[in-house]
């Protein structure tokens, strides 16, 4: 049943009232600027610990069943607690692997036993996921994963190596994308899924230091790390399709995340905020006029955006390539962030020259690290390259 | 408050039916064939599918009951527009339905017989433009005290077909005033057809020295109606140019997806793969651009809200048009510099539609004002 507006504003004061009253203290450190940057053990105490505070008070995972910890209701609630905590400027419910990818697969596509033995601890920030899908050789071409998973006895023996995994030298689970048949006539029917344990003997990882000069992901490697059977999901040879699925949940063009921030809000009402005191040319830089054009183009691209997440809906107005919007949604949301941040960082003049540390530097330095770690975005879960080309191919029909 | 503003979009039922009919309407009455038929006619357009768009009452969308239109606002001639645009079907319902605004807007219920004429067919026109500034709001044309007019007008849309010229004047106490002109006052040596770079489309210079006004309309609601014209001047325009850029990138996506070279389809090189998916991101943000305009215009004066939109949606519109024409004529390569290809109407288009009611950078210096200060 869909909720009233009544429920859902006074839903909206509840939240706000919540976190205005539960809102951390600055803890007196570099806190990560979303899930990809946790460095240390102490910001992981510190987000886990928050993590924990927001679903214990009933603010994620809102729409996943009561039965796996979550709260059973209908997701326009899970919507505003996120407005509401992003309008808040909270920090970031840092587990974003299992809440938005892993979670919403289980629970889309799990057994009922996979459904019980995950989804609680998801939500809880007890268990942290990570992601096994890119190779050090196979980047975005996930179709190509080497990593091998043989069948023995009641298990599976794994070895090979993957890259860019988030917090994996945290994590208790990986969804794990491993060939079990390397014979298979087309290479995606010889892949496997697998909700790993990441906790047994063979797995190592070795933390990555990013362009930032932070962490946040690891190489991970196995040598002969033997999983249990029970960790394949799916049959054998479902791999390809499994993970297809779960990319929908990343690229935000599937729903069923459990909600929460996954980034520290940057938005451009913060940034021309942040502008209103700079100097340029000896006037205010908000009155330079080709400064102003180009900061109209991209409100005007940041609007298109909102505007179009809201025609998506309206099926008459989509009858030319109804996948366009959601298909392009990754592609256009990353690629804005990354030029909005870059528009930042050279619209303050020498101050966009001073980093992290610095103490003259605006923010903290915290536009010129929201940069750099912006990549992340436009590379990650397939790069804006390979995004143009699946557009191309699948919403336009354009030839391979 | 934030500088995204408002995120309105919804679609009515009744522009939901309008959509399907006018995209149909004009599918089938527009091919490519028909409109290349109409580039050389003095008038641009057929008068028998002008007639059927009369009476599918698309002259009265915008218009009152009681001058016998349907009263459904200017939002629903949005998704007509759009499928105008869509099939480059060149009817003076752009012209008519704006000349129609402006007077119901500066004058309420005082023009209803005009209106009526308008709502059953009766082509109308603004004359507005003296020079190639838009922005401008000096006029040289006068009106003086017996409601004669002296000077020339530009860039009239349609008035080759026009019985009805709202002519935009100077009165002699230095006030912007509204002049209804018949076409039978005109001498025909007084209107002399531009050479449009679109020619699909029909516009002329006239001269209205010693034409007499058959009425005049005065008063601060003009120069409020003045505005507001302008600025569902840029939204239909706009609409117009979205439905146009759309079927552009078609066309170009069809040539991508069968023209071979080197023994592949053109359309596997990432080199044309990409600028076509940007283009496919532009069209779809001027469609979320217009249909949020219209979803703020109404009979009443434009709001803060309404003329962001408008604003966003021209701005975007014709770049995005301007965009997919020049990018149509370089992919199809040798084909594309040829006029038989169809790549030239839109390209020819683009330049059109661009100035029309202010091009984007009039816009966004407008939105920059409007959102930074």
């Amino acid at each position: 049943m869909t909720p009233e507006p009544h429920e859902l504003d006074s839903f909206r004061q509840d939240v706000a009232a919540w976190l205005a009253a539960h809102r951390p203290a600055d803890p007196g450190f570099l806190l990560p600027q979303s899930f990809m940057e946790v460095s240390t053990e102490q910001q992981l105490d510190f987000l886990r610990e928050w993590q924990h505070k927001v679903w214990s008070a009933g603010y994620l995972g809102m729409a996943w069943p009561r039965a796996y910890g979550g709260g059973g209701v209908d997701p326009a609630f899970q919507s505003i607690a996120d407005q509401e905590m992003r309008r808040a400027g909270v920090p970031i419910c840092f587990n974003v692997i299992g809440l938005g990818w892993a979670g919403p697969l289980i629970n889309d596509i799990g057994t009922e036993e996979e459904k019980s033995t995950y989804l609680k601890g998801i939500l809880s920030g007890e268990d942290i996921w990570c992601q096994g899908f890119s190779e050090p050789d196979h980047g975005s071409d996930l179709g190509a994963a080497q990593t091998r998973a043989v069948r023995n006895g009641d298990g599976y023996v794994i070895n090979g190596s993957k890259i860019w995994t988030t917090m994996g030298n945290y994590a208790k689970y990986m969804i794990l994308l491993a060939r079990t048949n390397p014979d298979a006539p087309r290479k995606y029917d010889g892949l496997s899924f697998f909700l790993a344990p990441m906790q047994v003997p063979g797995i190592e990882t070795r933390p990555i230091r990013k362009l930032t000069g932070e962490y946040g992901f690891t190489e991970t490697f196995f040598t002969d790390a033997r999983i249990p059977e029970v960790s394949r999901m799916g049959a054998e040879g479902d791999g390809w399709k499994i993970a297809m699925q779960t990319l929908q949940y990343e690229r935000g063009a599937e729903a069923g995340a459990a909600g929460g921030l996954a980034f520290v809000r940057v938005s451009i009402d913060d940034m021309i905020h942040e502008l209103r005191d700079v100097s340029r040319d000896g006037c205010p830089v908000l009155e330079d006029p080709l400064l102003r054009d180009q900061l109209v183009a991209l409100i005007m691209e940041e609007k298109a955006m909102a505007l179009g997440d809201r025609r998506a809906a309206i099926a008459p107005l989509t009858t030319d390539y109804p996948f366009s919007l959601p298909l392009s949604n990754k592609l256009r949301w990353t690629e804005y962030s990354r030029r909005l941040r870059q528009f930042a960082v050279g619209a303050q003049g020498a101050a966009g020259s001073l980093y992290v540390g610095d103490e003259a530097a605006r923010q903290g330095g915290f536009w010129q690290r929201a940069y750099m770690n912006s990549f992340a975005a436009t590379i990650g879960g397939g790069t804006s390259q390979i995004q143009a080309n699946i557009i191309a191919e699948h919403v336009l029909g354009l030839p391979k | 408050m934030s500088v995204i503003g408002s995120t309105r979009l919804s679609l009515g039922e009744e522009q939901a039916m309008l959509l399907d009919v006018a995209r149909d309407f004009c599918r089938r009455q527009s091919p490519m064939s028909a409109v290349r038929a109409q580039l050389d006619s003095p008038l641009g357009f057929d008068q028998a599918v002008w007639r059927q768009m009369v009476d599918l009452g698309w002259t009265g969308i915008a218009l009152p009951e009681a001058v016998g239109g349907s009263a459904l606002g200017v939002a629903s001639v949005v998704p007509v527009a759009e499928s105008l645009g869509r099939a480059m079907l060149g009817t003076p319902l752009l012209a008519t339905t704006l000349a129609a605004q402006l007077l119901q807007r500066a004058a309420p219920g005082t023009q209803d017989d005009v209106l009526a004429e308008i709502a059953a067919g009766a082509v109308a026109t603004v004359a507005l433009l003296e020079s190639e500034d838009w922005g401008g709001t000096r006029y040289r044309v006068s009106l003086d005290d017996d409601n004669r007019l002296r000077g020339e007008k530009i860039l009239v849309w349609d008035a080759q077909a026009a019985e009805l010229l709202v002519v935009v004047a100077r009165d002699g106490a230095g006030g912007t005033v509204l002049a209804l002109v018949r076409r039978a006052a005109l001498a025909d040596a007084a209107l002399a057809p531009h050479s449009l770079i679109d020619e699909t489309r029909r516009a002329a210079r006239i001269d209205f020295t010693d034409v007499q006004a058959e009425a005049v309309i005065t008063g601060p609601s003009v120069s409020s109606a003045l505005r507001d014209y302008q600025l569902l001047g840029a939204l239909l325009v706009a609409a117009e140019a979205g439905g146009s850029a759309a079927s552009c990138l078609d066309t170009t996506v069809d040539y991508l997806k069968t023209r071979k070279q080197f023994g592949r389809l053109i359309g596997s090189y990432q080199a044309l793969k990409h600028p076509a998916v940007e283009l496919l991101t532009a069209v779809d943000a001027t469609r979320s651009f217009v249909y949020h305009a219209a979803n703020l215009v109404s009979d009443e004066p434009l709001s803060r809200d309404a003329e962001i939109a408008c604003r966003m949606a021209k701005a975007q519109g014709t770049e995005t048009l301007c965009h997919a024409g020049d990018r149509a004529i370089q992919f199809h390569g040798g084909m594309g510099f040829t006029y038989e290809c169809d790549a030239q109407l839109y390209l020819r288009r683009a330049q059109w539609a661009q100035p029309q009611f202010g091009d984007a950078r009039h816009h966004r210096r407008h939105l920059a004002a409007l959102l930074l200060d």
